[in-house]
């Protein structure tokens, strides 16, 4: 058979177009290092940025002779995992050896599961843009990590050995593997349905204890494959899985650039290569990886130096007892607590200010205030400043703060912001800002009088009107004591000091 | 023979007893070891390492702790010969490979550390045939042991350093490991007791795999108490191995002690016998037999229909795990490393190095089981080889509904010259025939001497086989038969063996 | 003939195994043997039939998630080939992961 090489002058077709011709199918492998003390096979230790080959022994670096025992809080968090992601958790299943060489895995043999996997069929829901999209999850399994080799020297052939060092610290972490079925039907939100899914999974694990979930760490790993089918069609396209996406923003490019990609080459009548792909971060594209048109047999048999693993069900419903609020479950709750509608549910998870206006809420404010708050004058000073929201300095509990002061009148909005300023330039807590600024209402009529006073006096045509009985000239008496007085003094009071002045009661 | 000599006749259980009463030192009796060692080893090569001083320093140890009045464990003092696939701390741990020659582990084995702690003496390392593959010791990197009965005879293997050792007298114990007869096949060829306990029964962390389902360390002695004192001192669950039993010990001290086999019923297993069984080995084991019956056991034939399949499915299960199981040896962490020129990729260095490294047999299990493995074949051998333990396991479970043991030739021939099978691979497995069986189920073994051919004069041995679990009922039924054969002898049958020139300066001239 | 000496090439170098070819000749011959005496497994009927693998089947065997003992750099590259700066060093890796 002549291999049909894609057409060598295919060129990328642009995302909105390749949508409107092809129907993208994807599939996310997503693998989370558990937080465990100690490995998955042995009592090294499960820490990060140790010093090389400081977290060895002879199981983990795999010595002749060495067996490995399975760390029971790693089956207990993957429990936990498959329980979150609505899974059958199986009542036996086995690890299994997955055979194939390479320098930074110690057995030349990762311990794995393969036809008999902890947990099966789960689903998780995810909202991408405007919509909830139900992922099927096929499969939970647990695995050892490997170590890790970088490579060293130039690739001049003449001097400069190439070598690689290696650092088997990582070796034998625990390693679950989640893995969805292919998602169909999410058009053109493909690339945002993949990035919805990894920060959702991301937001499970970490609800639920079970790792740090840290992709620039490594602590969390996702591969993408995506495959183009012509619209209409219902044969799958032949998929690629991309790989190295260090960010949930790289899914989401990632996916995005292989549709434009795998568009072009069927619009030139090729064919698109199943093989595995690297994912740049600078371009947003990816290269090929080593080609395999065969898929590499990797002699999968059940590991015979450990013996099956059946959780009782009595255990799996202590685990799922024991669940936290998933965070799923808890955006409910807090929409509902904080009475706000999809809407403002939607544009507070887009603005990342849930989290910080449920917390704002917690220190006092009302829902509708400390919504206020972060949608509007704080989420303006975080693009001016270029910041996260959450990475303006000031806490909710200083929002909340402000709020309150507002609703017992001792600032006016207008002072409150300037109030946000000063917290926010490092000037102190919102009271020492006042104190220091001064910016207080005022609401001593003795102050206040010989403002009144004044502008009675500055405004003499007003103040007979209001004397006659028309009452409503007098705002602008009060807005000329507000004028005078920066803003500070409580308005209100200002209006009852002209009115008794001018008029009998 | 001088007083050295002497002692190194007495069983363990004597030794042990006068190290305990202090007739003799550990001190003493390790250096009488040590120096027919010195003297001996060279015609019979059953060392590949000598610990000489650490030897020497374990031995102090225990004296010490006997003057210091401190209760001795059962084999306190007594001196071992450790099979080399066994990671020792202190001595190197090659498994009679080049690929590991010289490897020093920074652990000691489970196994190792228990013979420690019973304060046996280590005398050293022995030679085995190349990751445990083989049952000639031929598979050695360093060349084959020679068996004491006559040093053109193969000593057995894959443990024949231990068995030639023992046989020897150059040691009172060895350990040796089983996984389709390596412990009993050199027993019963060099004229000694050798033990395949329940699989599970001790502990594998520190014995370098070959077949991870099927590896049983176990002990090789000349008499029945002496393999019963070192199963139990080796035996026990370890939380480092998850396949360790946690069922306790079988009395098998207490069996060993009480020989009667009186009412017992003993089941001859039908299809070990006939063609490619030598006809001395037949006899003999016929006479021991009719040995059982005359002491008062029940005797019937069994059949075993699927252990016909059980050569069969060996040769597929063993090579599938020992091809995962030795990937490992690529010369990146440890080992031989060949061809690092600084131009070669890792995948070259790996290859390179492991066809190097590795032996013949060796190549030829790894790549057998890396086919019988592959995608598309797995079921039809892996895959069906398991169903076939399970069979054969059924096998077992029928017959001991109506037997207590079963009984086989160990093996179907005496001690073949050396060099004899080396170039028939199928030929050298056929040694294996009556003992796979027993590795595939798990369940115990014990191979007893039952005299000597006729035709040759060399040994041959009676397998016991029992149940699951119940190890206890070997070493009754092989005490029972030592006691009687040995009662009619007039002396133990390893007097006889008289393949080593014991003359001071046969030493030095004997060469290869 | 039940495998070529084509398949034990591949198989060969599957098992990173770089062997000669008069090896492979050789090889080749004696697994062809092996093979047809251990395909008689197949003869079994065994369908339904569960495998065994170890003599006493029991299940769930754990560790505790603590700590235990480490090797240390120093005894992990003590038997190493090579070594550089605490790594193992290994020559390059051309394969991709």
């Amino acid at each position: 058979m002549t291999a049909t090489s894609p057409t060598p002058l295919s060129s990328p077709v642009p995302f909105v177009e390749a949508i409107t011709r092809y129907e993208p199918v994807i599939g996310l492998e997503t693998h989370v290092e558990l937080g465990t003390t100690a490995k998955m096979f042995c009592g090294c230790p499960n820490a990060f940025g140790a010093e090389p080959n400081s977290a060895v022994c002879p199981v983990c670096l795999g010595l002749p002779g060495s067996l490995p025992v399975i760390n029971k809080t790693a089956i207990e968090y993957t429990i936990r995992i498959g329980l979150a992601l609505n899974c059958s958790i199986a009542s036996w299943c086995r690890f299994a050896r997955k055979n194939y060489f390479y320098p930074d895995m110690p057995k030349n043999f990762q311990i794995s599961q393969y036809d008999e996997p902890l947990c099966t069929d789960g689903w998780l829901d995810v909202d991408a843009g405007g919509q909830v999209v139900r992922v099927d999850i096929e499969r939970v399994h647990l695995e050892e990590d490997t170590g890790k080799s970088r490579h060293v020297g130039t690739s001049g052939r003449i001097h400069g050995a190439d070598y690689s060092l290696v650092d088997y610290n990582r070796a034998g972490i625990p390693l679950v593997e989640v893995v969805t079925r292919p998602i169909p039907g999410t058009g053109a939100l493909a690339p945002a349905v993949a990035r919805a899914y990894v920060t959702e999974l991301r937001d499970v694990m970490r609800s639920l204890g079970v790792s740090d979930v840290r992709m620039e760490q490594g602590s969390l790993r996702c591969d993408v494959n995506t495959s183009l089918a012509p619209a209409g069609s219902v044969q799958l396209g032949k998929r690629t899985e991309t790989k190295n996406v260090n960010s949930l923003r790289s899914v989401e490019r990632a996916v995005r650039s292989e549709i434009e990609r795998q568009a072009g080459i069927l619009d030139a009548g090729g064919r698109v290569i199943q093989e595995t792909r690297h994912f740049h971060e600078e371009t947003s594209t990816t290269t090929p990886g080593r080609s395999k048109e065969e898929a590499q047999d990797y002699r999968y048999f059940p590991e015979p130096d450990l013996v099956p693993v059946a959780p009782s069900l009595e255990w799996t419903e202590q685990i799922r007892a024991a669940l936290p609020e998933l965070p799923a479950a808890r955006r409910a709750r807090l929409q509902a607590d904080l009475g706000l509608s999809d809407r403002d549910m939607t544009a507070l998870r887009n603005a990342g200010a849930l989290d910080l206006v449920a917390e704002t809420v917690s220190a006092g404010a009302s829902p509708r205030q400390a919504r206020n708050w972060w949608l509007t004058e704080l989420s303006r000073r975080a693009n001016e400043a270029g910041l996260e929201l959450g990475a303006l300095p000031v806490t909710p509990a200083q929002v909340a703060r402000i709020c309150a002061m507002v609703e017992t009148g001792q600032l006016t909005n207008k002072l409150a912001r300037q109030v946000l300023d000063g917290v926010l330039a490092g000037e102190g807590s919102p009271d020492e800002v006042v104190a220091a600024r001064g910016l207080a209402v005022v609401t001593d009529a003795d102050v206040l009088a010989a403002a009144v006073d004044e502008a009675i006096a500055a405004n003499p045509d007003i103040a007979a009107k209001v004397a006659e009985g028309k009452i409503t000239a007098a705002g602008a008496l009060v807005g000329a004591v507000m004028k005078a007085t920066g803003g500070q003094a409580d308005a209100a009071l200002v209006r009852q000091l002209i009115l008794a002045r001018l008029t009998t009661s | 023979m001088d007083a050295g000599s002497d002692l190194t006749r007495w069983t363990a259980a004597q030794m042990a007893a006068a190290v305990a009463a202090g007739e003799v030192s550990a001190v003493e009796l390790t250096e009488a070891h040590l120096d027919r060692i010195a003297r001996i080893d060279v015609q019979v090569r059953a060392f590949l390492y000598v610990a000489g001083d650490a030897a020497l320093a374990a031995a102090r140890a225990v004296d010490a702790r006997r003057a210091a009045g401190e209760p001795l464990r059962p084999l306190a003092g007594v001196p071992l010969a450790l099979k080399d696939v066994f990671t020792t701390i202190d001595m190197p741990t090659t498994c009679g490979s080049k690929i590991l020659a010289g490897w020093q582990p920074p652990y000691d084995a489970t196994i190792t550390r228990r013979l420690r702690a019973a304060g046996v003496v280590i005398l050293g390392k022995t030679n085995m045939d190349e990751f445990a593959m083989g049952s000639s010791t031929e598979n050695s990197a360093f060349g084959p042991s020679h068996n004491p009965w006559n040093l053109s005879r193969v000593p057995g293997g894959s443990s024949g350093g231990s068995a030639a050792a023992v046989a020897a007298y150059l040691a009172a114990l060895g350990i040796g490991t089983d996984t389709g007869g390596s412990i009993r096949q050199p027993a019963a060829v060099c004229g000694l007791v050798g033990v395949k306990p329940t699989y599970g029964g001790s502990s594998r962390y520190g014995l370098v795999a070959f077949a991870s389902s099927l590896d049983t360390p176990g002990p090789l002695t000349r008499t029945v108490l002496d393999a019963a004192l070192l199963h139990e001192a080796i035996s026990g669950h370890d939380p480092c191995d998850s396949t360790s039993l946690h069922a306790p010990v079988p009395p098998v001290v207490t069996a060993a002690r009480n020989a009667d086999v009186a009412g017992l019923r003993v089941g001859v297993v039908a299809e070990f016998a006939g063609d490619g069984y030598a006809s001395g080995v037949l006899t003999r084991f016929n006479e021991a037999v009719e040995l059982l019956e005359s002491l008062g056991a029940k005797v019937t034939e069994v059949s075993c229909p699927h252990f016909d399949y059980a050569l069969p499915a060996y040769y597929l299960i063993a090579p599938s795990e020992c091809s995962s199981n030795l990937a490992r040896f690529d010369a990146m962490r440890y080992g031989l490393r060949l061809g690092d020129d600084g131009m070669a990729s890792a995948e070259q260095v790996m290859s390179q190095t492991r066809a190097a490294g590795f032996g013949a047999e060796v190549k030829r299990r790894i790549m057998l089981g890396t086919y019988a493995l592959s995608s598309g074949y797995y079921d039809a051998y892996y895959g069906k080889a398991q169903q076939v333990r399970t069979l054969i396991a059924g096998d077992f479970a029928a017959a001991f509904e109506q037997v207590d043991v079963l009984v086989s030739p160990t093996t179907p021939t005496t001690a073949f010259p050396i060099g004899e099978r080396a170039d028939d691979p199928m030929a050298m497995y056929l040694a294996d025939l009556c003992t796979i069986p027993c590795n595939l189920a798990g369940n115990a073994a014990l191979s007893v001497p039952c005299g000597l051919a006729p035709e040759d004069g060399l040994p041959v041995g009676l397998q016991i086989m029992a149940p699951v679990l119940a190890d206890d009922r070997v070493y009754r039924v092989g005490a029972a038969v030592e006691g009687a054969l040995g009662q009619r002898r007039g002396h133990p049958l390893l007097e006889e063996a008289s393949g080593v020139d014991e003359a001071d300066d046969a030493g030095a001239e004997a060469g290869r | 003939m039940s495998i070529t000496r084509d398949e034990v090439a591949h198989l060969a170098s599957l098992s990173r195994l770089d062997l000669s070819d008069h090896e492979l000749d050789r090889f080749a011959g004696q697994l062809d043997v092996i093979i047809s005496a251990v395909a008689r497994v197949q003869e079994v009927a065994a369908a339904g039939i569960p495998p065994t693998t170890h003599a006493v089947e029991f299940t769930n065997v754990f560790r505790d998630d603590v700590l235990a003992g480490c090797l240390g750099a120093d005894a992990a590259l003590a038997q190493a080939p090579a070594a550089e700066m605490g790594y193992f060093k290994v020559p390059k890796i051309l394969a991709e992961d």
